[in-house]
């Protein structure tokens, strides 16, 4: 287990020696380093894992060093891995590796391939810290770093203004839950007066009664961060924009690590939650509420990526109502089998757009399952997981959400039913999805630039989709000490019943209505009341129109306003007045040899005259 | 104490400051180099005829000492002067000093 340290070692080396180089290694190399190693850094932290699961204990602590250290304060950094930690470095490196293989076939027609691997391996580099860090500090600088990168990585085809919008958009809308977090950290700290994280939620459980008014605004704050980096309500708006960046990174990071984040904090800190039962509460409601407007907005629209994007939203969405309802590893599963199909429907998806020259318009595809058949049955596997069919991975991990809320002493059924109607319209726009894209007439003629590198991440993607429930149930067994995965199936309850047959009823309606002909669907959606409900979900009921009005646009108008800057008036009088001196002074330099003899005789004269008098 | 031709040593010292003030207007008035020259001279032997005055007055050699040195360094100072008017008078072809004020400064 002292190996721990080389796992976020490895790209962090990675990123060190691409950037150094500035692109001007050959492609292999950058192709060896950057995919390399992540790879070597998931083999340390499969060794790492099997060693700690042998092992038995519940945690092991890496002390590495002092980071700093101000009188009584200090923070050492100190890598922390326990069950959760190595479920969470497994998914980043593993999961990671898959995609940076996968991404060296992807990328490697375009500009930038090494800045693209270098960006991408501190990303890997900043969430490792993220997880493995020991304090909440730690956490913090690699939340940050996962925030810069993705920054860099939706921004990364910078020769188009709008996604650089995109990636501001992403940066600023996050930061928002990035104060949120860090006034939630501040406040735990003069609390409690420790950053350490397992002190700090020992020293929360002794400080402070179950309920207390501290303890529920620290865990809010805590929640506000989460909310921001997960792309929940309200702070969701920057997810969609997010697809701006390659689709490689779109798996990374806006579907399989960084935006579960804020899931992993939350379980982190389960001990701040669970004194409070409104704190809780509102993470269900978050996390509902998020799964509903997802879901719905992903119904009309016809970027394909846009779909997906949605969808990784209304999916994190059940992560957080899970962990509302105290599943937390529940929660974690989800994560798990999320970062699994997820991350097979983008690559898939990727294939899919790249075989089209870039095209992302769904409405232009269309019947390409026989010119494409390895993106498509992967598409397949991993909507399949998606909308939780049973035995797929996705399957035992909603499930064990879903009964888990419907026990839930908290308005358990209200959750259980709003989840099971949002599980409804998941499997209705993955139907969606896959008809236009797949099947009906062929509107463009596919490349199939199908390369190993591409397709063998696809291939361990989908077996892991379909497999991956059973990974789960191993490490996640008394993950959180709540009973665990309710594994299997639970033929004796009608509750379980409905929740399994709701995703089917769903694809048969799906298909029904999407696939054959028996059902008009145009009538209702070029009906007046229909284009008017569609628009409003297209654009994701209207957030960003409220946050262009309430803020964007006032902080324009004031920015235009103030375009000359009030406050450099001071600093401009300043320079004008020595401008001005300048000015006189350069006067008296003429060059005239009299002038300067009669301003020598006056300056003479006058201390004569000053002498004289004194 | 008075000196041996009975002229009184304040007015050696008025006519050192008339002097020394004509060589002053002279320079500031006047723009021909060679007057300017000229006007220089005058405010040294005014310089010189104080330093004589004062050393008549207080019976000390140094004030005559004084005025060898100033002999010198007019002399010194002509022949330069000189060089320098007749790179003047070759370049601009005038004698006018402020002809050379280009580069202002």
């Amino acid at each position: 287990m002292s190996m721990l340290w080389i796992v976020p070692a490895l790209p962090l080396a990675g990123f060190l020696i691409l950037f150094v180089t500035e692109g001007k290694l050959p492609k292999m190399a950058v192709a060896a380093i950057g995919a390399g190693s992540v790879g070597l850094s998931a083999l340390v932290a499969l060794f790492v894992g099997i060693e700690f699961m042998g092992s038995g204990s519940t945690s092991y602590a890496q002390d590495l060093w002092t980071w700093m250290a101000v009188g009584e304060f200090s923070v050492p950094v100190t890598l922390y891995l326990d069950r959760l930690a190595l479920v969470m470095v497994g998914v980043i490196t593993g999961v990671g590796f898959l995609i940076h293989l996968y991404a060296t076939g992807y990328m490697w027609e375009e500009e930038g391939y090494s800045r693209f691997f270098a960006y991408m391996n501190l990303f890997v580099f900043a969430m490792l810290l993220l997880v493995l860090g020991d304090s909440l500090l730690l956490l913090f600088l690699g939340w940050e770093g996962v925030g810069l990168c993705s920054y860099l990585l939706i921004g990364f085809f910078h020769t188009d203004p709008a996604n650089g919008y995109a990636a501001r958009k992403a940066f600023v809308v996050t930061r928002v839950g990035d104060t949120l977090l860090i006034l939630g950290l501040f406040l735990l700290f003069r609390e409690i007066g420790t950053l350490d994280i397992q002190e700090s939620i020992a020293g929360a459980k002794e400080a402070w009664p179950n309920g207390s008014t501290m303890n529920t605004a620290i865990a809010l704050l805590l929640l506000g961060g989460a909310v921001g980096k997960s792309a929940q309500v309200p702070l969701q708006t920057w997810l969609p924009d997010a697809m701006a960046g390659p689709t490689p990174v779109s798996a990374l990071i806006h579907a399989a690590t960084m935006v579960t984040a804020g899931v992993y904090l939350i379980a982190r800190m389960q001990g701040i939650y669970l004194l409070s039962d409104t704190a809780m509460l509102c993470v269900a409601i978050v996390g509902l509420v998020t799964l509903f407007i997802a879901s719905f907005t992903a119904l009309v629209q016809s970027d394909i990526k846009r779909v997906l994007a949605f969808s990784t939203m209304s999916q994190i969405g059940y992560m957080f109502l899970a962990l509302g309802v105290g599943a937390w590893s529940a929660a974690i599963f989800h994560l798990m089998t999320h970062a699994f199909f997820k991350a097979l429907l983008f690559l898939a998806s990727g294939s899919v757009i790249l075989s089209l020259h870039h095209e992302q318009d769904m409405f232009k595809m269309g019947g390409l399952w026989r010119k494409l058949p390895i993106p498509f049955w992967c598409m397949a596997i991993g909507s399949a997981a998606l909308v939780a069919l049973p035995l797929t991975s996705g399957f035992f991990s909603k499930d064990a959400i879903l009964l888990t809320a419907s026990h839930s002493e908290n308005y358990g059924m209200w959750l259980w039913g709003g989840a099971v109607a949002a599980a409804f319209m998941t499997s209705l726009y993955t139907m969606r999805m896959m008809v236009i894209t797949f099947f009906g007439e062929t509107k463009m003629e596919p490349h199939d630039p199908s390369k190993a590198n591409m397709w063998l991440p696809l291939l361990v993607l989908a077996a892991l989709s379909i497999g991956g429930g059973w990974l789960g149930f191993s490490v996640l067994e008394e993950l959180f000490h709540d009973g665990g995965v309710h594994g299997g199936l639970h033929l004796d309850d009608p509750i379980a019943w409905a929740t399994m047959a709701v995703p089917l009823l769903g694809v048969a309606f799906g298909y029904f209505v999407f696939a054959t002909k028996a059902f008009d669907r145009r009538g209702m959606v070029e009906s007046a009341a229909g284009k008017a409900v569609g628009k409003y979900w297209f654009t994701g009921w209207g957030f960003d129109w409220i946050y262009d009005t309430l803020v964007v646009n006032p902080f324009r108008w004031l920015a235009r306003l103030n375009k000359n800057d009030a406050v450099d008036y001071i600093f401009r009088f300043t320079s004008l007045v020595a401008r001005i001196l300048h000015n006189l002074l350069s006067i008296t330099q003429n060059g005239r040899l009299r002038w300067y003899a009669l301003t020598m005789f006056a300056g003479l004269l006058f201390a004569l005259v000053v002498v004289a008098i004194i | 104490m008075d000196v041996p031709l009975g002229i009184p040593f304040e007015h050696v010292i008025y006519l050192a400051i008339i002097l020394f003030l004509i060589g002053v207007v002279g320079i500031l008035i006047r723009r021909n180099v060679i007057f300017i020259l000229l006007s220089l001279e005058v405010m040294m032997n005014a310089c010189g005829l104080a330093f004589i005055a004062a050393g008549a007055r207080w019976g000390e050699a140094d004030g005559q000492v004084m005025f060898m040195f100033i002999l010198a360094l007019a002399a010194a100072e002509v022949a330069v002067a000189l060089g320098l008017v007749v790179q003047l008078s070759r370049r601009f072809r005038t004698l006018d000093i402020d002809a050379a004020s280009e580069m202002t400064g």
